[in-house]
């Protein structure tokens, strides 16, 4: 079953970037939503995790915070 | 099975050791925390010859396709925890394993100095940051303070007044350093209000960052704010390397050739006592450091 990734970021973060084309690179399909322009995104971001910092990623429901490669990668299955 | 190099770090210097030792056909790998290292974090960069014009991310990711261009081994989200020299080899032993080689190459940079106030660790993340590049764009139209009064601050003070409303810098000397140009432009900006002279006591807030309390002209003051970015200089990532040599700040002494007191121990960069802090300048070390190091071991065979 293909699992429901969304990842929260900036346009700028170092590892945003790298999150997501980690994702890109191992074919997995994600939402994306840019934090800094759009405020309630940020607030549901906030809600979810509890914090501020990016890149979140949110795995069916679990919450990832920053680009734990190794997390993120058992999660998914790569 | 020994290698011939180990390169600790993937920052400017580490990267560019990389790229020549594939170029030397050196059997190495890489380890490191990051990719990239500072200079990911960097926001505009205008110094770097052959881009008039670059963002961190933007050179870090053109350093990073250069050397995976190569197929090189990074062992990354790894760290050196201790340095050790046997005989003729260098062992690193990171929290996952030990690794030998003829020779090693310590890049592994300067991390953010912490302020040491309470309220820093309890709102990590949560207000209080240390990447503005990273974090800044989800304070829009929020007012936050930045703490430090060099380049550091200043950079992060030029990228925020773009997106907050209201941006304090909070200084503890008492005039701003750092480079004029972006000091004048800070200076002059009708959204930035400079606090020369004030010490941070504490941060507060409940969930979330709501304020810093500081002391100016020995009177204690709070300043509202949701977001606080903490640029008050760095330190070098040398613990580690207990058995090399440093100086009062903690960076690596190096000689022309990149040696350390240790035979074999080579270091590049910001970790190391050379004068400069720049990407090219780490870059241009870390090339030295890698034919230094080719030299050594082709000496030793
Ligand atoms: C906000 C900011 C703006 C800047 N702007 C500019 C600019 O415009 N122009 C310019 O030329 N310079 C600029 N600099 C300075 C420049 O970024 C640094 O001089 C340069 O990145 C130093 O490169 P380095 O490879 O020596 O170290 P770093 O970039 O610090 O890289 C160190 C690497 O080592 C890794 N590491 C650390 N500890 C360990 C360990 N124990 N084990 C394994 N790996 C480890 C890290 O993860 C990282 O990959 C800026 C710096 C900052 C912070």
């Amino acid at each position: 079953m293909e699992k429901n990734v969304t990842v929260y970021s900036t346009p700028t973060c170092p590892f945003c970037i790298r999150a997501k084309q980690y994702l890109k690179d191992n074919n997995i399909k994600f939402a994306e939503h840019d934090v800094g322009s759009n405020p309630e995104k940020a607030q549901e971001m906030i809600k979810k995790s509890g914090q501020m910092g990016v890149p979140v990623v949110d795995i069916d429901g679990s919450i990832v915070i920053g680009f734990d490669k190794e997390k993120i990668g058992s999660m998914l299955g790569i | 099975m020994a290698y011939d190099l180990i390169v600790i770090g993937a920052g400017p210097a580490g990267i560019t050791a990389a790229v020549y030792a594939a170029r030397k056909k050196m059997n190495f790998i890489v380890i490191t925390g990051d990719i990239g290292g500072q200079a990911a974090w960097s926001g505009d960069v205008e110094n770097y010859t052959g881009y008039q014009f670059v963002t961190g991310p933007e050179l870090a990711a053109k350093f990073e396709e250069h050397m995976r261009a190569y197929g090189i081994t990074v062992k990354e989200q790894e760290e050196a925890r201790e340095l050790i020299r046997d005989k003729a080899v260098i062992r690193v032993r990171t929290e996952r394993g030990e690794y030998e080689a003829r020779a090693v190459i310590i890049a592994s940079g300067k991390v953010s100095k912490e302020l040491g106030v309470p309220g820093e660790k309890e709102f990590k993340n949560k207000g209080l940051t240390y990447c503005a590049t990273c974090d800044g764009p989800l304070f829009s139209g929020k007012s936050v303070a930045i703490i430090g009064g060099g380049n550091s601050a200043l950079d992060a003070a030029l990228q925020l007044v773009k997106i907050a409303k209201k941006v304090y810098v909070i200084n503890n000397m008492p005039k701003l350093g750092g480079d004029h140009v972006m000091r004048e432009k800070i200076e002059s900006n009708p959204a930035v209000q400079v606090l020369n002279g004030a010490a941070v006591l504490a941060i507060t807030g409940e969930n979330m960052v709501a304020g810093i309390k500081v002391k100016r002209l020995d009177k204690e003051e709070m300043i509202p704010v949701e977001g606080i970015f903490v640029e008050i200089g760095l330190i070098p990532n040398s613990k580690f390397a207990g058995i090399i040599d440093k100086n009062k700040l903690g960076e690596i002494k190096i000689n022309s050739n990149n040696e350390t007191n240790v035979p074999g121990v080579f270091a590049a960069g910001d970790v190391t006592d050379v004068p400069e802090k720049q990407i090219i300048i780490a870059a241009g070390e870390g090339s030295k450091a890698t034919l230094g190091a080719f030299k050594y071991i082709s000496r030793m065979r």
